[in-house]
């Protein structure tokens, strides 16, 4: 029999409602996991053991009663930057360490009433600002992945989703939410061997998610298949009114799109993603995801998007230009950290300085800069114009291609210790990913092959505005022929 | 565009962060490596191209002008760290 942690969300919803298994025992395995990994592993910032097991009695008893709803008694870790009511939320930050929302985000609103169990809180880049789970101030997340021979390296899992990725892939858990600014839940996937979709802009609610760049942030969530992965964003897709930016469209069935297949599709080929310091073997496996999809029935299509070279300076602009408007919140008065000062100005610049992490700080003073008086329009108003260039050039691509495929990353994971201390080096992890969040558009990494070392490595395919289920019939036929088996070296006894 | 100790300065004080005098040769040299490779979009031409604001296609949508939440004055205050009866507290402000 299948180890309760080693079910996919699919299998261990047939097996609960076959009653093969009940929800508090699988809940109970996936908290003994982390209780035994957890402390290595650093996935989860609180965990919730009192509330996971009377979640999952409660979905016992809605099973028992023929009224169990798609999650019901499904095990999921609950990125720490969604508000959820009573338990501590930080977004892995000083300023938020002892912050208890009073309210509920919607996303994680959805998942209860669909009967989710939430096992804890997974750490993240503190106010997701960050691509390798460093700037967390609760410490960063260990890799679950080992590079062959190398058991001692402690390698990265992405960020800023890495507690959400290194969590479903150690089997700390059967999924997890995630949200995505600049590839916050593609680059952690693919990092971690694990497939996560950032939807279209609009899709997810945002209220009750700390905001970090507005017009940037989208939650999606992340599993270990596609289908997964489908289950899971249908729940948390959907129109909220207390989210001016959400989309009043219907919800499609994401998961019913997975075994569709890709004949007569047409998938573009971007020449500009061919960049340098891309990995031989990320090309090679770029490669064979495309001769996968033309043996599948797909054409494949040369494009360009010729403005993609531009898209990480543009993002360093508009990001940190919202950031220092969102985090402005953060005064010591109302909420969270406070140093005491000797008057208001004191105050906040004191409770700042000792709340925020280094990388917050310089993203508000670079946002602050270029939004300051005699630089708006060179540098924001700039940056808003290349990037509506950027979403021109996917316009111009829809007209010939239904969806793209790319690498989702320029490299495996790296060692935490051969991080760059070179800032804009560091903002490189994001250049494939960092286009569909300027340009609003639906993207998913998934595993696709392992490196010499044995490390995953992850394709992305970008869709259509609220074109989801093409992704989805893509990754599926892609999942299905990688046939990606391979499992991390820490991971939940099976 | 480069940036001088006295703008880095007075760009924390902007953004109410304190930054003690030794760290501020670090920023420096941080912001102006950031902001040095953000000025390749000055070569880009976007004569006549409207700025994207927001991520979404759909326009922000109206909604009646009415009251729709409230009431909620203890949960509002649940998470001050200094209140006194029903109000943040904060040091004096007015002499």
């Amino acid at each position: 029999m299948t180890a309760p942690t080693d079910f996919t969300i699919a299998g261990a919803r047939a097996a609960l409602d076959a009653r093969r298994i009940s929800a508090v025992e699988l809940t109970r395995a996936h908290l003994d996991a982390v209780e035994q990994l957890n402390p290595r592993l650093n996935a989860y910032i609180t965990i919730t053991p009192e509330v996971a097991l009377a979640q999952a009695a409660a979905a016992d008893a809605a099973i028992a009663r023929g009224e169990a709803g798609p999650l019901s008694g499904i095990p999921l870790a609950i990125k720490d930057l969604f508000c959820t009511a009573g338990i501590r939320t930080t977004a892995a930050s000083r300023i938020l360490g002892d912050f208890v929302p009073p309210y509920e985000s919607t996303v994680t609103t959805k998942l209860l009433q669909d009967g989710a169990v939430f096992l804890g809180k997974a750490n993240l880049d503190e106010f997701a600002m960050g691509s390798s789970n460093l700037s967390s101030a609760f410490g960063g997340v260990e890799n679950p992945w080992k590079r062959a021979g190398a058991p001692e390296t402690v390698l990265v899992p992405g960020g800023s989703s890495g507690g959400s990725a290194a969590a479903v892939a150690a089997r700390l858990a059967l999924g997890a939410t995630a949200t995505d600014t600049g590839g916050s839940i593609r680059q952690p996937a693919a990092f971690c061997g694990v497939t996560g979709i950032k939807p279209t802009y609009g899709r997810c609610s945002r209220y009750g998610i700390i905001a970090y760049a507005s017009s940037l942030d989208q939650a999606g969530p992340v599993a270990r298949t596609v289908e997964d992965c489908a289950i899971l964003l249908r729940s948390m897709s959907g129109f909220d009114p207390k989210d001016s930016t959400s989309a009043n469209r219907a919800v499609p069935d994401f998961a019913a799109a997975v075994a569709r297949g890709v004949k007569g599709l047409r998938i573009g080929i971007p020449r500009e993603y061919r960049v340098e310091g891309l990995s031989p073997e990320i090309d090679a496996l770029w490669q064979q995801g495309m001769d996968w999809l033309k043996a599948e029935g797909a054409e494949l299509v040369e494009i360009s998007l010729p403005h993609t070279r531009h898209a990480l300076a543009t993002y360093y602009i508009v990001a940190p230009a919202e950031a220092s408007s969102n985090l402005a919140r953060y005064d010591g008065v109302r909420f969270g950290l406070r140093e005491d000062g000797k008057d208001l100005k004191d105050l906040y610049e004191r409770s700042r300085a000792a709340g925020f992490g280094a990388e917050v700080k310089r993203r508000i003073l670079v946002g602050t800069y270029v939004l300051s008086a005699g630089y708006y329009d060179a540098y924001y108003v700039k940056a808003q114009q290349v990037r509506a260039l950027i979403k021109r050039d996917f316009d111009q691509a829809w007209e010939k291609v239904d969806a793209i495929l790319t690498p989702a990353t320029p490299t495996a994971a790296f060692g935490r210790d051969e991080t760059q201390d070179d800032p804009v080096a560091m903002y490189l992890n994001d250049v494939f990913t960092i286009t569909a969040n300027l340009a609003g558009i639906p993207g998913m990494a998934l595993p696709a092959g392992l490196d010499a070392q044995g490390l995953p490595l992850g394709l992305q395919i970008l869709g259509r505005p609220f074109d989801e289920e093409t992704l989805f019939a893509i990754g599926g036929a892609i999942e299905r022929a990688a046939d990606f088996k391979a499992t991390p070296a820490v991971r939940a006894a099976a | 565009m480069s940036l001088d100790t006295a703008t880095v300065r007075r760009v924390a004080s902007l953004a109410r962060l304190r930054v003690e005098e030794q760290d501020l040769p670090r920023l420096e040299t941080e912001l102006n490596g950031i902001l040095g490779w953000i000025e390749q979009l000055q070569a880009v031409d976007t004569t006549g191209v409207e700025p994207m604001a927001g991520g979404g296609a759909e326009s922000l949508r109206m909604r009646e002008d009415q009251v729709t939440d409230g009431g909620q004055q203890q949960a509002v205050l649940a998470n001050a760290p200094d209140r006194a009866d029903a109000f943040f507290a904060v040091p004096k402000v007015v002499e």
